[in-house]
């Protein structure tokens, strides 16, 4: 009984997503709604807005700077990450007495 | 890993693939390239490095406070970079407003921002590589 709710909410789903699928406009075509004036400004004006002919790095580190801005801040904090899980130092642990209140035991090295 | 061969090999093509990544980086507002593909480039050449010559000489060539200090300064700079557009009274990381040298259309200095944020995130991503492939070969030489 358990397994067929399961398949029956699965089979919904798939139906959902077999019927929005079927309404997605075909791919490649310049009718599509993401062809817009966004696209056709980049390729018509960047020239003349920053002197750089590869539009793909035009819009990469000139229109959408602040989003390799955060790519870079995503390297930055797994870099962090990282060395903070990989390079941390050796923890002295006190053999006698463990000295669980965090005050009087040493243990960043 | 200590062998001649993969020594010798390496040792003759490590300053070639080091040329194609700074080409890269430097024409990334050019020809197809960038700031990523670049410092992937060149921060495979130093895992190449130490591959095949060792941990211990790939720590003495690219030392672990280097790279560190590389990529904390890369985004640093990026930061600097974006905030010229405050300080002129644009918006963050305004290029041709701001007054940055646009040049000529084809040359290498050119374009505004655009090569030093390519620079800048060459460098990133390059020590990025190579601070976390040192971090783990050490780890596991340790255990």
């Amino acid at each position: 009984m358990k397994n067929f709710m399961v398949m029956l909410a699965l089979g919904i789903l798939l139906a959902i997503m077999i019927s929005s699928f079927m309404d997605m406009p075909t791919m490649g075509d310049p009718d599509n709604p993401s062809y817009n004036e966004v696209a056709r400004h980049y390729l018509e004006q960047s020239l003349e807005e920053t002197y750089a002919p590869n539009t793909v790095t035009v819009i990469i580190s000139d229109y959408r700077a602040m989003d390799t801005l955060g790519e870079a801040t995503v390297l930055f904090a797994s870099i962090v990450a990282v060395l903070t899980i990989l390079s941390g130092k050796k923890v002295n642990v006190p053999s006698k007495e463990k000295d669980w209140s965090g005050k009087g035991g040493d243990f960043h090295g | 890993m200590d062998n001649l061969i993969i020594r010798h090999v390496s040792r003759m093509i490590i300053p070639f693939i080091q040329l194609y990544g700074i080409f890269i980086i430097l024409h990334g507002h050019i020809s197809p390239g960038g700031g990523f593909p670049g410092g992937a480039i060149l921060g495979a050449s130093l895992i190449l490095y130490t591959l095949s010559f060792g941990v211990r000489k790939g720590h003495e060539k690219v030392p672990h406070s280097v790279s560190k200090k590389v990529e904390s300064g890369a985004i640093l700079a990026y930061l600097l970079i974006g905030m010229v557009g405050i300080w002129t009274g644009h918006a963050f990381l305004t290029n041709q407003a701001s007054g940055f040298f646009m040049g000529d259309v084809g040359q290498i200095i050119s374009g505004g921002f655009i090569p030093l944020i390519t620079i800048a995130l060459g460098l990133k991503v390059g020590s990025t590589m190579i601070t976390l492939f040192h971090a783990m070969i050490g780890e596991e030489q340790e255990s």
